[in-house]
């Protein structure tokens, strides 16, 4: 028994006296609880939506008013075509558009019944469906509270259509999402593992006092993982079209064109990251929690960015996928072009042109 | 012509708390066969990497045939060969592979200096097919030399090659060193054994980032400042015990079968002997030797 | 150095597959004795070390370290010996008195004689003002001083050291065969391998293994007639010259 104790003492010196490794033990739990406690929430608040009120009739003002009274709506009122109701879906920042025809409460009054149209952009099912649930039960709330005592009820009928994704599929939501991760983490972790292990075996002493210049040691250890995260790349695309049924609306080139730019970036990153970290271990702990951790957290395929709190959405504008997922998600979903996407396709490239530079130039042609 | 010259190298870790190189300076002529003697933590391996540019000095100044460390290390890299201790090479690829990898890094093949590696490839040509990982530690030896004079290097160096290696190719080792010297090149070879001192030109013997002395084997050994002698008798551990109690006595150390001594004054060994005697030590014989590094090293020490 | 046998072993043999790593070998070692234990590289020298500290079972063949079997006893074996390598020895991020007080709790030795222990040791090594400093910070030779007071902290019957003065300079070496020659007086059997020649000749007996067999057992002075050579490098290069065995 005093044996036991005498290594537990002993594990606790060692634990407590590598700083480095502590910050994470006690710093993570922190984070986490902060963040999906206070900040990360599925709940959806302050979400845009346009109200086309054609009817412009007493009761479609009231709902129009109730469905903005809330925390959920933030409601613009616009007249749209429906070229133009396809443009502010392109454009994204809006998830839901409510259409009251013309004659909306003389339909109610004289037969008992009138239709309400609601029309989601289903990119994201789960934004879609919870939206739309919303929209319909502050709607049949407001049905109640008009007929109490008149004996045959007047009844709203809300017609729904969901857009880019009417089968209301998971996996248009997910794998655009995994595609990122994936690409991230074997790009970031095994490119910065493999670096650090040249440096831990000693050969990278013997490369650097070569003529051979020693940033093309880091590209070549960089182009076996560009070609297996593309063929990555091509294995998950076959499998979630085929297997998943999920669509592939939009051109595959730009598909292409943008992972190798996001695989770029964290193959940069990985690079980043070698220069700091002095073992192999820690290359993989600064890896996986600095990377992996906030591209999970942050772009946007398992909580909404919308519903963070600012400082949070801020930071989001940081991570690289998250550019990589919206484009991704207009280009596979919603079939949409170049021309849609190429502020975002701006950022990223930006994003991956900065990571690039910085590397190089932080690349020691020294041990340190 | 000095082919590689250092002055006033001074290099500290963790913040100027540990003092790896202190004000070292030296020179090797072109051509030499030029050792680095000292044990682990003197500063050997710190001042291979400040030569082969790979970390840079505090203080001081350095050049690689005539180019600066600093300024010129690219030039530098294309001209030197390296072997860094643990004769790093790369496990999972064979012997070939790991020297055609080599050529090429260094733009040359096998075949262009193949005369230069030829005595020492000959050796290790029955594995070439075999993992780096799973040679000996002689075979790898051999390997990580082969891998550094491919390019046909002007200057070698090489940190510790014989370290952990058996006795037979340590032999080995330095009857190839002497051969590859005649081919012109300057080898800087840095080892912790003192007997392979005397296999060297010229030394330097280095203790805690100090340089101690630097010169010929020969001259440094005629340095030695007294007489030194040898003493063995039947029980060596009693002996030894007593000789440290022993008033006439400087300096005794022990050196395998006799215990090496100096005496505070001259002509004492007869006393010694008679005292020895009294104290029921048999069979002591005592004779002046010449003496060698290691004796050279001990007294260094002690200054 | 008496008659009585620590260390016993007949015909011991390890094998890895078609690999014969240890090939019968045969020997008694005495309690008192400096035995040296030397070998080339790869000549199966590790490989016997590891079964007479319990670490391996054998083969085939019989041993007994301390009068405990090789086979059935392991534990009462490792209760009974200390153990040293150049390769690890101390905890580096651990002080010097935590390393001595972990170890001395490993051993099982009372709180009270750890606490004195731990005192004398470090009086005995000259390294008071060292005592709460992390071994990382200690020069080569003082961590490997260190190392072997505290592998025998618990008088252990045997003390089996691998290759402890590798890279060491040479007044730290000869202290630390100071230390060694301590503990043999004081009845331990120290079981050593080195690759330094001269100390070869400290110890009482000496045993060449080459090519996984015992290829000479005997005193240094023995080795030295018998081979006709002057020092116990040149016995060494005798015997090692003809080694087959050339891989790990």
């Amino acid at each position: 028994m005093k044996q036991f104790l005498a290594f537990v003492r002993k594990e606790f010196y060692h634990v407590f006296r590598d700083r480095k490794t502590l910050l994470l033990l006690f710093g993570l739990p922190i984070a986490q609880i902060i963040l999906f406690g206070f900040a990360l929430t599925n709940e959806i608040k302050n979400t845009p939506i346009v109200i086309c009120n054609y009817a412009n009739d007493p009761i479609s003002h009231q709902i129009t008013d109730k469905l903005g009274a809330g925390d959920h709506f933030i409601v613009q009122k616009q007249l749209l075509s429906h070229q133009e109701i396809e443009t502010v879906f392109r454009k994204g920042k809006v998830k839901l558009i409510v259409v009251f025809p013309p004659n909306f409460q003389y339909d109610l009054y004289h037969q008992n019944q009138a239709q309400i149209q609601l029309i989601a952009d289903a990119s994201d099912p789960n934004i879609a469906t919870t939206i739309t649930n919303y929209a319909t039960r502050i709607i049949m709330d407001y049905q109640q509270g008009l007929s109490p005592s008149k004996d045959v009820p007047y009844s709203i009928n809300t017609e729904t259509r969901m857009i880019y994704n009417p089968e209301l599929k998971g996996t248009t939501n997910f794998v655009p999402g995994v595609m990122a991760l994936v690409l991230l983490l074997i790009c970031v972790l095994m490119t910065s593992v493999s670096i650090v292990k040249e440096k831990e075996s000693g050969t990278m002493e013997i490369l650097l006092v070569s003529p051979f210049n020693p940033i093309m040691v880091i590209f070549s250890k960089a182009v076996p993982y560009l070609v297996i995260s593309l063929a990555n790349l091509v294995i998950i695309l076959l499998l979630s079209v085929f297997l998943l049924g999920m669509p592939v609306n939009g051109s595959i080139t730009l598909l292409f064109a943008v992972s190798a730019l996001l695989i770029i970036t964290a193959l940069s990153m990985g690079l980043l990251i070698s220069n700091v970290a002095d073992s192999q271990q820690s290359a993989m702990l600064i890896s996986l929690m600095g990377m992996l951790l906030p591209t999970m957290i942050f772009t946007g395929f398992m909580f909404p960015i919308e519903n963070m709190p600012w400082p949070l959405q801020l930071i989001s504008n940081l991570v690289p996928s998250k550019w990589y997922y919206i484009i991704v998600k207009s280009v596979m979903i919603k079939g949409l072009g170049f021309e849609d996407i190429w502020q975002e396709s701006l950022i990223l490239m930006g994003m991956t042109a900065f990571l690039l530079v910085l590397s190089i130039k932080k690349f020691k042609p020294r041990l340190s | 012509m000095a082919d590689v010259l250092l002055e006033n190298i001074s290099k500290t870790y963790e913040k100027g708390s540990i003092k790896a190189v202190k004000d070292i300076s030296f020179a090797v002529n072109q051509g030499e066969l030029f050792g680095l003697i000292g044990p682990d933590g003197a500063g050997k391996t710190s001042l291979f990497r400040i030569m082969t540019t790979l970390i840079l000095p505090d203080k001081g100044h350095a050049s690689v045939n005539g180019l600066d460390i600093i300024k010129d290390y690219r030039q530098i890299r294309q001209k030197v060969g390296y072997m860094p201790g643990k004769f790093s090479l790369y496990q999972d690829l064979s012997v070939l592979e790991n020297l055609s990898f080599f050529a090429t890094v260094f733009n040359t093949s096998i075949e262009e200096n193949y005369d230069l590696i030829k005595d020492i490839y000959i050796q290790i040509e029955p594995f070439r097919n075999r993992r780096a990982g799973k040679l000996s530690g002689g075979m790898k030896q051999k390997l990580a030399l082969c891998c550094a004079l491919i390019h046909r290097p002007t200057v070698l160096f090489l940190d510790e090659p014989t370290t952990g290696v058996d006795t037979v190719s340590r032999k080995e080792f330095w009857e190839m060193l002497h051969r590859l010297k005649q081919e012109g090149i300057t080898i800087l070879v840095s080892t912790p054994y003192m007997d392979e001192a005397n296999q060297c030109e010229r030394i330097a013997l280095i203790q805690s980032g100090e340089l101690m002395s630097i010169d010929t084997p020969k001259n440094i050994t005629s340095q030695y400042p007294k007489p030194l002698f040898s003493i063995k008798a039947s029980n060596m551990g009693k002996l030894l015990k007593d000789l440290r109690k022993n008033p006439l006595i400087d300096s005794c150390f022990s050196f395998g079968e006799y215990h090496h001594i100096t005496f505070k004054k001259e002509k004492q060994e007869g006393v010694l002997v008679k005292q020895l005697e009294q104290l029921n030590h048999g069979q002591v014989t005592i004779q002046g030797i010449e003496p060698s590094i290691e004796d050279c090293f001990i007294n260094l020490m002690n200054r | 150095m008496n008659e009585n046998i620590v260390i016993k072993t007949e015909k011991l043999t390890k094998k890895f597959g078609d690999f014969i790593a240890t090939n019968e070998i045969s020997f008694e070692v005495y309690e008192g004795e400096i035995f040296g234990f030397l070998g080339a590289n790869g000549a199966g020298k590790t490989t016997a070390m590891r079964m007479l500290c319990g670490l391996s079972i054998p083969s085939s063949g019989n041993a007994t370290v301390a009068g405990f079997d090789v086979y059935r006893e392991t534990e009462k074996i490792k209760k009974h010996i200390g153990y040293m390598s150049q390769k690890f020895s101390l905890y580096e991020d651990l002080t010097t008195l935590e390393n001595i007080q972990f170890f001395g709790g490993i051993y099982g030795l009372p709180e009270k004689t750890i606490k004195e222990k731990s005192k004398e040791l470090i009086y005995q090594l000259g390294m008071e003002s060292e005592a709460h400093k992390l071994v990382a910070s200690l020069p080569l030779g003082w961590k490997q001083k260190l190392a072997f007071s505290v592998a025998i902290i618990h008088e252990p019957k045997i003390v089996f050291l691998d290759e402890p003065t590798g890279g060491v300079d040479p007044v730290t070496r000869r202290q630390f065969w100071d230390l060694i020659y301590d503990a043999a007086d004081r009845g331990i059997t120290v079981f050593v391998t080195t690759h330094y020649m001269d100390e070869a000749e400290y110890c009482n007996r000496i045993s060449m293994m080459v090519d996984g067999y015992i290829k000479a057992l005997d005193s240094p002075i023995n080795l030295k007639k018998q081979y006709q050579a002057q020092t116990m490098d040149e016995v060494f290069y005798e015997l090692a010259r003809g080694a087959q065995r050339k891989s790990d």
